[in-house]
């Protein structure tokens, strides 16, 4: 146990180092809103930084100069009206610069208009079904076998076997590259959220209400993602397989599943 | 006939406790419950201590090893409810019991009777809660948000966890009533409102919270059962109802229930900073203001818990902006603390290790609270491990630390003996060590997009979950140091009245220990004494 504890806290090492972005931060993802969201998140932490090594600069400071200790004799001041003038307003301007552009990207994120590609997808506990609104194309995506065998309690497999363990299905959504898709969320059953962090779109899943989400995929490739509201025992292995392809080998994946993209060329 | 009288009233005068367990059955006074609240939430915190290792033993490594995911789903919940409704908030009771009457220069709370039955209550809820464990279909397991549909498919427990939420809640008013009737009526004749203590004043604002939004989950949890046995539809789709209008009727108590469990922890901190620095608190005021708008604040922000729902832009908008206003008070209150320290005259016992290590801490959660806020973010940041990581450090080395740190600074007060100081620091120094190695790399796992509240996960999130899990076992067992602490707590020295080194506040000016009845007729006592800020 304490080896493979060591074991595990060398390699952790040995990967931060090798994949550092990955592993701390949070993805800067393959779609402009995705960047924008980065870019937020990233002006947040900073700024945040920067108050924590001013605040905490001070108080550090203080706890080693002002120590009985060190000879420190008490000040007998109990308030100063500037300085809480200013500590009160200059956060209030803080806010306000990270409130404005903050408030520019919601409504982007929240613009789903003129879609190329509309995809119905609706949470079962636990697997997702799939539904091509023009193209034809439906179908349930469900969690791959390799990662259904290794993950029964005391399984035989080991999880480090299996590629992309818990996040890989049987049938992935598959959506064209530089195409605006729109994505109707419901649910079948319990509640469900759509998440996939290369894309930066979490959207919950309601029985009885349409959810709309869009995204505009800049660079082809799998992303992957989980359901990220709580739905019952199997939450933890619904995930989300979403391929990026070429526009071409989307109408031809059409095609392969007895759908028609003219629908989707037209729109073009 | 007049001697017996006469002997009766004298014999009235100086009663002490009731012998057995009678005196605690059924007393009335302000100190045994006190005491009471504090052994029973210390209880709940092992209880739901041991549930949180269950959960970091299964996420270890990833594979499942210990439990089915079923089991582990009822883990995370009633390790929830527990710590929020049996550890926290019942410990902040317990040492609102000990100490508002004895800072106020009350002789007791105003409604004896009502306190007794308020503590009464607590461990028959939590005996139902917990009993659910062995009900057919398990303990509930839907989070401790209790979000519909999923709640509705809890087995047998369901009835009872809807019962043992409405027993909290009953005991929580009634909490909430003696305080704040105590506060307004019992306080000696100099002490006007704006004069009161902070740990007085952000327990009489709390107890206002809970007395505004403990009906209102008892009303959503009511619908809830009636959902589930009487055909009405409140949240069910299929009926015409609405499965988000829980969400928000629940935040709506929710947020405030965020404060319930900061404000106190607030007070505490601000009592203990000043006796330490040897200096008044700064900006004792404002300090009350910044509590009070918190407060309000708490009320307008609760659907930032759910800006993945799909709300209309400008109510996103609405929830952000007030939401970035919470981190103005709550700015003021941190660097009123640093003003404080500043230019003082500091020493380090273990009360003001765990106050200091709260506001280092407890800032980085608000920070992280902040950046929740910017909805684009939280997008991605919501129901992932970042979002564990933040709550984890505002409740744990917020309002836990608080807790502590109050427990050190009031227990000689209680024993009238000093507990051991060696043994403190190396509680502290344990604490604050593995809270740090649980819960930082709990930001990562989010922020790489593990998602919370999953028994298992793929393997890029493996050694950074069995870093948390070694920092959980760390912090587990660091707290039977504290045990320790409590045990041999009558064996060191006789603490004199002070204590400290001259802390101000009425509470000082009894013996240690406190005698079983205080305060029994108004008190005149020196102003620079009984109340230190700005006299």
């Amino acid at each position: 146990m304490i080896r493979k504890t060591l074991t595990c806290l060398l390699g952790m090492l040995m990967a931060t180092t090798a994949s550092a972005e990955w592993a701390l931060n949070m993805p800067k993802g393959v779609t402009e809103l995705s960047a924008e969201t980065y870019d937020l998140h990233m002006m947040v932490l900073w700024v945040c930084v920067a108050i924590g090594v001013l605040v905490f600069g001070v108080m550090i400071v203080s706890l080693f100069k002002h120590r009985k200790s060190a000879g420190a004799e008490p000040a007998s001041f109990s308030h100063s009206t500037t300085a809480e003038v200013i500590w009160t307003a200059l956060p209030v301007v803080i806010l306000l610069a990270m409130a404005v552009p903050a408030a520019e990207t919601m409504v982007k994120l929240e613009d789903s208009r003129s879609p190329d590609l509309s995809v119905i997808a609706t949470g079962y506990q636990w697997k997702w079904h799939y539904r091509y609104q023009d193209e034809g194309v439906e179908y349930y995506s469900t969690l791959a076998r390799p990662s259904l065998e290794a993950r029964v309690k005391g399984a035989a497999v080991d999880p480090f076997s299996v590629d992309n363990y818990l996040l890989d299905v049987d049938r992935p959504l598959v959506v064209p590259v530089g195409a605006k898709v729109r994505l109707l969320l419901t649910s079948n059953d319990v509640l469900h959220a759509w998440w996939v962090p290369e894309l930066a779109i979490k959207k919950d899943a309601i029985p009885g209400i349409v959810n709309e989400t869009s995204f505009t995929a800049t660079k082809t490739g799998t992303y992957r993602g989980q359901c990220a509201e709580l739905c019952g025992k199997d939450h933890g292995y619904m995930p989300i397989v979403v391929e990026v392809v070429e526009p071409e080998a989307f109408v031809a994946w059409v095609e392969a599943n007895n759908g028609s993209a003219e629908q989707f060329a037209n729109n073009q | 006939m007049t001697t017996a009288v006469a002997d009766a009233h004298e014999v009235h005068d100086d009663h002490g406790p009731e012998k057995g367990l009678r005196r605690w059955l059924f007393t009335t006074n302000h100190k045994d419950i006190g005491t009471m609240y504090l052994v029973f939430s210390l209880t709940m915190f092992f209880v739901g201590g041991f549930m949180a290792l269950i959960i970091r033993s299964e996420l270890a490594q990833p594979g499942l090893q210990f439990v089915h995911p079923e089991f582990f789903n009822s883990m995370t919940t009633m390790h929830a409810l527990v710590m929020v409704f049996g550890a926290v908030m019942p410990a902040f009771v317990g040492l609102a019991n000990w100490m508002i009457p004895m800072q106020i220069g009350a002789p007791d709370m105003a409604l004896p009777r009502m306190n007794n039955w308020s503590f009464w209550i607590l461990p028959v809820a939590f005996g139902i809660l917990i009993s659910t464990l062995f009900m057919p279909g398990g303990a509930p397991a839907s989070g401790w948000t209790m979000y519909p549909p999923l709640v509705l498919q809890t087995g047998d427990a369901f009835p009872f966890l809807i019962f043992s939420v409405h027993l909290m809640g009953i005991s929580s008013i009634m909490g909430a009533i003696n305080i704040i009737v105590t506060i307004i009526n019992m306080r000696t004749h100099e002490m006007t409102l704006i004069r009161m203590p902070m740990f007085v004043w952000t327990w009489l604002i709390t107890a206002y919270l809970l007395l505004a939004v403990m009906p209102v989950l008892a009303g959503a949890v009511t619908m809830l059962l009636t959902d589930q046995f009487f055909g009405t539809s409140f949240f069910l789709a299929a009926g015409g109802g609405d499965p988000v209008m829980f969400q928000h009727i629940f935040w709506f108590f929710g947020h405030p229930e965020v404060y319930i469990m900061i404000l106190p922890a607030f007070g505490v901190v601000s009592e203990i900073i000043p006796t330490f620095s040897r200096k008044p608190l700064f900006g004792h005021d404002s300090m009350v203001y910044a509590a009070a708008s918190i407060a309000f604040l708490s009320f307008i922000v609760w659907a930032h818990h759910m800006f993945t729902v799909g709300m209309p832009l400008t109510g996103q908008m609405f929830f952000m902006f007030a939401t970035m206003l919470i981190a103005v008070p709550t700015g003021v209150k941190v660097f009123n603390w640093v003003g404080t320290m500043w230019r003082g005259s500091m020493t380090f016992e273990t009360p003001m290790l765990f106050a200091l290590a709260f506001v280092f801490l407890f800032t980085i959660g608000g920070f992280s609270g902040l950046m929740l806020a910017i909805v684009p973010a939280d997008i991605q940041y919501h129901d992932s491990y970042f979002v564990v990581a933040h709550f984890h450090y505002v409740l744990v080395p917020g309002s836990i630390f608080a807790l502590m740190a109050g427990a050190y600074y009031w227990l000689p007060k209680w024993t009238g003996h000093m507990y051991n100081e060696w043994a403190g620091k190396l509680h502290f120094w344990l604490s604050t060590i593995f809270v740090n190695v649980t819960f930082f790399p709990m930001h990562f796992l989010g922020l790489a997009g593990m998602p919370r509240r999953i028994p298992d996960y793929s393997t890029q999130f493996a050694d950074f979950n069995m870093i948390a899990s070694i920092g959980a076992m760390g912090f587990g067992l660091s707290q039977l140091v504290f045990v320790y602490v409590l045990l041999t707590a009558k064996q060191g020295e006789k603490a004199t009245a002070e204590v400290w080194d001259s802390p101000k506040g009425l509470e000082w000016t009894v013996p240690s220990p406190a005698p079983y009845h205080t305060f029994d007729e108004p008190v005149h006592v020196d102003r620079t004494v009984a109340f230190p800020q700005n006299p």
